[in-house]
């Protein structure tokens, strides 16, 4: 695959899915910590390992999904690339797409990124989410890609 | 029509010009209706009633005060319908305390379809659906109108959904229903039927052979039911065995001295019965669906209509089939028949295809898919088959977890049978892998994708390359490491995938049919 010409997304997008990790992971330390205080089994035997999979999930993953991810903005389709274990490689002519979103959560906004949707009317895959990309490059993407959708629809 | 339109202005409701009520006997259709569901109350009140005392006058007392109930539920709900035919968009208001009014513009429609269950058809009325693509329950629906009502209905929607009458869509707006009548007067079913042309019919005969190949044991399972839920009326307790027993004693015994042979008989007539249950069932329920089955081709789209005592009236724009499939039958392919269904946005009965032959030979097929701008793929097709490795790697992931369960039961389980059985498995799936290899195919020709499926049941599904949403390139772990991938294709209203094709010829598929998405625009495909 032409993983070239793929453009990466905003580094801020590694730090939001750390922080995503560090909430999820938390009630299970906790769950672990508490199971150590009760100590049903030999120390440690419950908190490493959960710690370790929490260090790997936080510290790791994020970076390896960020990697793994791209897209490619070509003048009439958006090209997305994500998946670590299952690949998915998704173009949308620009002609197809019904509408658009940019979406921001709390902490995306936080970081000032920002996700990009295209609807589209197909029924496997209608709507193409791209994460993680900087608010002010969503916005433009999308008025570059609304100036493609010539007539509005919906 | 003018009487409603005075009674909801004496009603005191906002009624602007074209406001319309739905027609008066729908309070007897949609009352007869709900009195179907009060039939089992009834039946348990005079059940009930057998127990006391001189209680014969409560069944017609309860009886006339569920129908009165029935009637003047169905009145109320009647009196709150309204529906508009406007400018741009068609509304419907509903709802007896909670008010929904719904607005669908013309552009959205993808189909008008007209249904007449047995009541409503004796007393004239039939229900029409608009369908949006929204699905199921989400659609608009008016239940019930007139059938010159509802033909002129889907004649005036299509007309403003196709912009073909400018002029009337304003008058409609201003000046109320008069013009909207005129205008479906020009384009009704007299204007209509001159152009329109058979495409494909299904007479008796046909209806017969394509019944006996529904065949269907739903009968028994429906008996079962039955007999579980109704056992209180039967004579005895269907469940005690002891009884059976009792019951079979005398004739069970002598049944027992005339030994295997009467037993084989006995197997044989209880086989045969099974037999003809399962081919009437299936005939009579096609003969209640396909009855008088037609496919027309009107200058509005396909007209389907079919149905004995539900008579259903479906059209369809041909812009609107966005794919379509050729199906077949396990039996029914040894004698070359096929059905062939049009894939769209909107939902048949209960398939979210429309079927439009259920029972035909390919050269019937050919005419109906060329006429929705199809081309079955000739004999000299550019055929691909996915990648040897997918193949390899799909009959290895089923056979060898078959054979290490058959390894293991062969050592721990003293009987022989189950570790053979899942070696027979295991050899089983690798033999259908190795079928599928010899028979999948797909192709891309210069308007369409084709694929071809399925092992026992082969499945041709063909789409128009224009129509297609977005093309996904998908790969899993094993996939990636053995360089193959899935393809996916975005089709409106249904699913279409080439699966386990080589990176290079995936890619360059995906490049070729986005070259022909991207060179049409999306507003500008054909309305």
């Amino acid at each position: 695959m032409p993983e070239d010409k793929l453009t990466q997304l905003d580094p801020a997008y590694v730090t939001v899915m750390r922080i995503q990790a560090v909430l999820t992971a938390i009630p299970f330390v906790i769950g672990a910590l508490v199971g150590e205080i009760g100590g049903m089994l030999m120390s440690g035997a419950f908190l490493v390992p959960v710690v370790l999979v929490a260090v790997f999930l936080i510290l790791m993953v994020p970076l390896r999904r960020f990697n793994a991810r791209g897209y490619d903005m070509a003048d009439d389709r958006l090209r997305v690339v994500r998946g670590l274990l299952f690949r998915s490689d998704t173009v949308v002519p620009f002609s197809r797409v019904q509408h658009i979103d940019v979406e921001q959560g709390p902490l995306e906004r936080a970081f000032g990124i920002a996700r990009l949707v295209l609807h589209t009317a197909g029924t496997h895959n209608a709507s193409v989410t791209l994460p993680g990309l900087a608010y002010d490059d969503a916005a433009a993407m999308r008025e570059a890609i609304r100036a493609h959708v010539k007539r509005e629809t919906m | 029509m003018n009487d409603t339109a005075a009674e909801i202005e004496a009603a005191g409701e906002a009624a602007g010009p074209g406001w319309q009520r739905t027609h008066p006997l729908a309070i007897v259709a949609s009352g007869l209706r709900g009195l179907q569901q009060s039939i089992l109350p009834i039946v348990a009140v005079m059940f009930g009633s057998r127990s006391m005392d001189n209680a014969a006058w409560i069944v017609p007392l309860f009886a006339g005060g569920i129908i009165a109930i029935n009637l003047a539920v169905a009145w109320l709900t009647w009196r709150r319908v309204r529906y508009c035919v406007g400018a741009n968009d068609i509304r419907v208001e509903k709802g007896l305390i909670s008010r929904s009014a719904r607005a669908v513009p013309y552009e959205r429609i993808q189909d008008v379809s007209l249904e007449q269950k047995p009541i409503p058809r004796l007393l004239g009325l039939v229900e029409v659906r608009f369908e949006t693509g929204a699905g199921g329950k989400d659609e608009l629906q008016l239940a019930y109108v007139s059938k010159d009502e509802g033909e002129r209905l889907r004649d005036v929607v299509r007309d403003l959904r196709d912009g073909v009458a400018d002029g009337v869509a304003a008058g409609v707006a201003d000046g109320g229903q008069d013009i909207a009548t005129g205008a479906a007067g020009e384009a009704g079913p007299s204007g209509q039927s001159e152009r329109s042309k058979q495409l494909f019919a299904m007479g008796p005969r046909r209806l017969l052979l394509l019944g006996l190949f529904e065949f269907s044991l739903i009968a028994i399972a429906v008996l079962g039911g039955a007999a579980q839920q109704l056992d209180f009326l039967l004579p005895f307790n269907l469940w005690d065995v002891g009884e059976w027993q009792h019951l079979v004693s005398g004739p069970g015994a002598w049944l027992m001295r005339l030994g295997w042979a009467a037993q084989i008989v006995g197997m044989a007539i209880a086989i045969a019965v099974l037999g003809v249950v399962g081919l009437g069932t299936g005939v009579l329920r096609t003969f209640l669906r396909d009855w008088d089955f037609r496919l027309d081709q009107t200058p509005k789209g396909f007209r389907r209509r079919r149905g004995l005592l539900t008579k259903t009236d479906v059209v369809m724009p041909a812009h609107r089939v966005q794919a379509i499939t050729v199906g077949t039958g396990l039996l029914r392919r040894v004698w070359g028949w096929h059905s062939l269904s049009f894939v769209s946005l909107a939902q048949d009965a209960k398939s979210a295809n429309h079927v439009v032959a259920p029972l035909a030979q390919l050269e019937e097929i050919a005419p109906i898919a060329e006429a929705a701008h199809f081309t079955l793929p000739a004999a000299d097709a550019d055929w691909h088959r996915p990648s040897r490795k997918y193949r390899l790697d799909k009959a290895l992931m089923g056979a060898i977890p078959a054979a290490l369960a058959g390894s293991a039961a062969l050592v721990f389980i003293p009987s022989v049978l189950p570790g053979l059985a899942l070696f027979g498995l295991a050899g089983f799936i690798i033999a259908q892998q190795h079928f599928l290899w010899l028979h999948e195919r797909h192709a891309l020709d210069a308007r369409q994708i084709i694929s071809r499926r399925g092992w026992l049941v082969p499945r041709l599904q063909i789409a128009n390359r224009v129509k297609l949403h977005s093309v996904e390139i998908a790969q899993g772990p094993i996939s990636r490491r053995r360089g193959y991938a899935d393809l996916k294709f975005g089709l409106a209203g249904g699913s279409f995938a080439f699966h386990g094709l080589s990176i290079a010829e995936a890619q360059a598929m995906r490049a070729a049919v986005l070259d022909s998405i991207a060179s049409v625009d999306f507003s500008r495909l054909p309305r």
